[in-house]
């Protein structure tokens, strides 16, 4: 069943148009990436999703509900959770108090702390410390297991793998797995196209704005994706 | 090559629209880079100032202005008086509008320098023997002096707590006033009639030579702030109010820049200060430093008429002189109005009244900002 | 000069002036709002107290059964029903809303009660003191100061110890970020605003027993609360208490050279301060 659709969405900053149109669905359980260059259009797109940029009713379909008015908080309280582009950890809270602000939209579901801590052991070990004296990929990991907290049935990732060496990236990708094991709908936006693409099973290509390509990830051609990308 | 400059035709053609021209260009006589003609090319462009609105208004003004000025011959104390108080008034706006609405200084200490220009106007006067119009005209420069110190101080602070810092120091000097012997320490000062003989033995020609003074004084701030405001350093505040940051990365002295017009403003604020104590004959800590009096009703007067806006504080001027008028007799029940009047219009249009003009009609009769003016492709082609 | 009184009586000043400041710090704190209006609402609940004694003839203290829910609801719906649309239009709407508030409320109270002094009367507490050789100290000002010390200590085991504190932090640091993980912040402000009411609410009512108040007495509560903020370094709720001291005792130290002198000499400290240490003593915030 599609669990996320947009129909022709549209969306500004103020005067500037950042995304023209954008068709996108999502089907249960599946993992879809989103890529495209800087200002493809990428982030905006999750905040919109996520009620972050206020959009016509219509256009975000969620589980077949018009959600595109909502506010942030309602959303998560529906079940989309997100991992913000550069973490956005809260730097006054401690490792565990940001993971337990991850509760407040008070869904029920498999994800706790115990279950977070299984999946991130190290976060265990550093759960008093306070969010900023982690390294950029122990901070991912913790917001990740934020946005998992919320048990939520969709979760968007911006940015995973932004700043953070190739060796912390495939640890994060791996936890990746159990966590689409547990059911949970994925919706990753990267610039890293092979990471992205071996995790999806479709992907999308913004480019400035607009949807350029879309289609499975197996064996696709990745020349076809390059000029996608760079809109040739 | 020879370059090609094509004429932007007058709608209108009419002796009114040339003398209107002329009007206009008296109304705004220090003009650096006024016309810079561009040769490009599809044609020229012309980067221009006035606006047919802006035309049209400047010959009303100076109708207008006329009857102002000739009111000693043709109107009553009374009115005078009142009119008087609109001039110096929309002065203050016109102050405040500048601080704040431009510089984006917001500060709720402006009294500090009206008090502090009426006190420096009855010392001279008073224990310094001076001459009354030397007095007021050095009370102007004192208060711009105190206010070098002043700056000092509150530019440690931002945004809300600059304002109230502001309002500590206004406190300060009060606080100060009312403790110096020599100032009259809480009761204050009075002007004798020594003092007044200096301006006329007659109340009637005392009356007209204040009116007249007021207006001037007015007018003189009024074109300080359009001058300023049309100069580069209009463009450079008006860059600082919408990025500091980023008017710094663009060479812009973000420093000086309002350090210079805090300065100006107190100074000319003190004047003024000078000005309204003169008419009241006497000052005291609590009516010099009054925020209700200079600050309050002027901070109204700017949000209401349309803050960053020069016609603005003509407006709310306006409509702050009827809602008193008409509420004459309910106490502070017209304040409690105009805090409600002002809540609803920062909710609601927070651009003021003429910042809605604005958006909607796209008027300005104050021309400040520069307009491209495109010539038509196909003139050029006619050579 | 007896200065250890004085000293004493200096800083045990910074009770009250600390929970003047409470309100405002939080305000700040939490939605980045200087509420111009603060020195009226403590001024208002004072005025709130007057009522309910008038009408019942309950005792000041006990008056604050019904003067803290009042002023909790107050700051609530004043939070939730205005203050919360100014805080997306920059500078401005916050500071002239609170600014027109302010106006509102003092020319409210003077068509409602006059341009008369008025002051809580609790009887002998106000006037004993605790005697010790060389030393003495009053015992109101003591049991401000202790409620005062009770009050920060309390708001910090809110923000430290529990669930909300937690999401007051959290929206304290990124009000974005902490809306998408599902935190109403509309509703949180409004929350916030009526806490800090609890406080400014203790502060009218214990401020308003030892000294008078009228209907313009809001301004002077304002700019001693602010001062006490800056002088401690915002973002600090110790920090406060001791700004408040260090206020206490300069006016203390004024008033003792000459009374006329007490609030000027409070005023100048916090200027010479903000020249020397614009920070304030203990500055915590990420601005």
């Amino acid at each position: 069943m599609t669990l996320l659709r947009t129909n022709d969405l549209s969306a500004f900053y103020g005067d500037f148009q950042a995304l023209f149109g954008i068709n996108v669905t999502v089907e249960q359980g599946e993992t879809v990436a989103v890529i495209g260059a800087n200002g493809a259009g990428k982030t905006t797109f999750l905040r919109a999703v996520a009620g972050a940029l206020a959009t016509a009713p219509e256009t975000v379909m969620f589980d077949g509900m018009p959600i595109g008015h909502l506010t942030p908080h309602e959303i998560v309280r529906l079940g989309i959770a997100m991992v913000p582009e550069g973490r956005r950890l809260f730097p006054s809270l401690s490792v565990e108090e940001n993971l337990l602000l991850g509760t407040h939209s008070e869904r029920a579901g498999p994800w706790n702390l115990k279950r977070v801590y299984e999946l991130f052991p190290r976060l265990h070990e550093l759960r008093h410390l306070p969010a900023p004296s982690l390294s950029g990929g122990q901070q991912q990991m913790a917001a990740v297991g934020r946005g998992l907290m919320s048990n939520p049935r969709l979760l968007l990732c911006d940015e995973l793998s932004l700043g953070l060496a190739p060796v912390i990236i495939r640890d994060i990708y791996d936890c990746l797995g159990a966590i689409t094991a547990e059911g949970t709908t994925v919706v990753l936006v990267e610039q890293d196209i092979n990471r992205a693409l071996d995790a999806a099973t479709r992907f999308y290509c913004f480019q400035e704005g607009r949807l350029a390509l879309s289609a499975p990830t197996k064996n696709f051609d990745r020349t076809a994706i390059t000029a996608a990308y760079f809109g040739l | 090559m020879e370059p090609d400059r094509v004429e932007q035709e007058t709608t209108a053609g009419s002796v009114l629209d040339l003398l209107a021209v002329r009007a206009q260009a008296a109304l705004s006589f220090v003009q650096t880079g006024l016309l810079q003609a561009r040769v490009t090319e599809t044609g020229v462009e012309r980067v221009e100032r006035g606006t047919q609105a802006s035309r049209i208004f400047a010959l009303v003004a100076v109708a207008i202005l006329i009857a102002l000025v000739a009111m000693p011959w043709w109107g009553d104390a009374g009115t005078m008086r009142l009119v008087g108080e609109m001039a110096y008034y929309v002065a203050l706006a016109q102050l405040w509008n500048l601080l704040a609405g431009y510089a984006g200084l917001v500060s709720v200490g402006q009294q500090a320098y009206v008090g502090l220009g009426g006190y420096a106007l009855f010392y001279l006067t008073g224990p310094m023997d001076m001459n009354v119009y030397w007095a007021l005209i050095l009370a102007g420069p004192f208060a711009g002096l105190m206010a070098i110190p002043v700056s000092f101080a509150v530019f440690r602070l931002r945004g809300a707590y600059f304002a109230v810092g502001t309002w500590v120091v206004s406190e300060v000097f009060a606080l100060f006033a009312s403790l110096i012997a020599i100032l009259g320490a809480g009761s204050g000062l009075s002007l004798t009639p020594a003092i007044l003989r200096e301006i006329s033995s007659s109340r009637d020609v005392r009356g007209a030579v204040l009116y007249l003074l007021s207006l001037a004084i007015s007018a003189l701030v009024f074109a300080v702030v359009y001058l300023l405001l049309r100069s580069r350093h209009g463009l450079a505040l008006t860059a600082i109010r919408d990025s500091e940051p980023a008017s710094a990365s663009l060479g812009v002295n973000t420093f000086r820049t309002k350090f210079i017009i805090y300065i100006a403003t107190a100074a000319c604020t003190g004047l003024i200060g000078g000005l309204i104590f003169l008419q009241k004959l006497r000052i005291s800590p609590e009516a010099g430093f009054s925020i209700n009096d200079w600050t309050v009703v002027v901070i109204f007067m700017v949000v209401i008429g349309g803050i960053g806006t020069l016609e603005g504080p003509f407006i709310g001027m306006l409509i702050y002189f009827v809602l008193r008028e008409l509420l004459a007799d309910y106490g502070s029940y017209y304040l409690i109005l105009m805090g409600a009047i002002a809540i609803a219009v920062m909710l609601k249009a927070p651009f003021g009244i003429w910042g809605w003009v604005i958006q909607r009609y796209d008027l300005q009769l104050f021309p400040v900002g520069r307009r491209l003016a495109l010539a038509p492709p196909e003139d050029a082609a006619k050579r | 000069m007896d200065w250890i009184n004085i000293l004493i009586q200096g800083g045990l000043l910074g009770g009250f002036y600390a929970l003047f400041a409470i309100g405002l710090s939080m305000s700040f704190g939490i939605m980045r709002l200087v509420n111009i209006a603060h020195g009226d609402l403590i001024v208002l609940a004072a005025y709130v107290a007057l009522l309910v004694v008038w009408n019942t003839g309950l005792d000041p203290f006990l008056s604050l059964v019904v003067v803290v829910p009042v002023m909790f609801a107050l700051g609530y719906a004043l939070q939730r029903g205005l203050l919360n649309q100014t805080l997306s239009g920059g500078l401005l709407p916050p500071l002239l809303v609170t600014f027109g508030i302010s106006i509102i409320i003092q020319n409210g109270l003077l068509q409602g009660f006059g341009a008369y002094d008025h002051r809580l009367q609790v009887g002998a507490i106000e006037t004993a003191s605790l005697r010790f050789p060389g030393l003495s100290v009053g015992v109101y000002p003591l049991v401000v100061f202790a409620v005062a010390t009770c009050a920060i200590g309390a708001l910090q085991l809110l923000f430290y110890r529990t669930r909300l504190g937690r999401a007051f932090r959290a929206v304290s640091d990124d009000a974005d970020t902490a809306e998408l993980m599902g935190i109403d912040n509309r509703k949180l402000y409004a929350l916030a605003l009526g806490i800090a009411m609890i406080f400014t609410a203790l502060a009218g009512v214990l401020f308003g027993i030892r000294t008078i108040f009228a209907p313009l007495s809001g301004p002077i509560r304002l700019i001693l609360a602010f001062e006490a903020v800056i002088i401690g370094g915002l973002g600090s709720m110790w920090g406060t208490l001791i700004g408040g001291m260090v206020l206490g005792l300069a006016q203390a130290i004024g008033a003792a050279l000459d009374p006329t002198w007490q609030i000027l000499a409070g005023h100048l400290a916090f200027l010479a301060i903000l020249i020397v240490r614009p920070s304030g003593l203990f500055p915590r915030t990420r601005d």
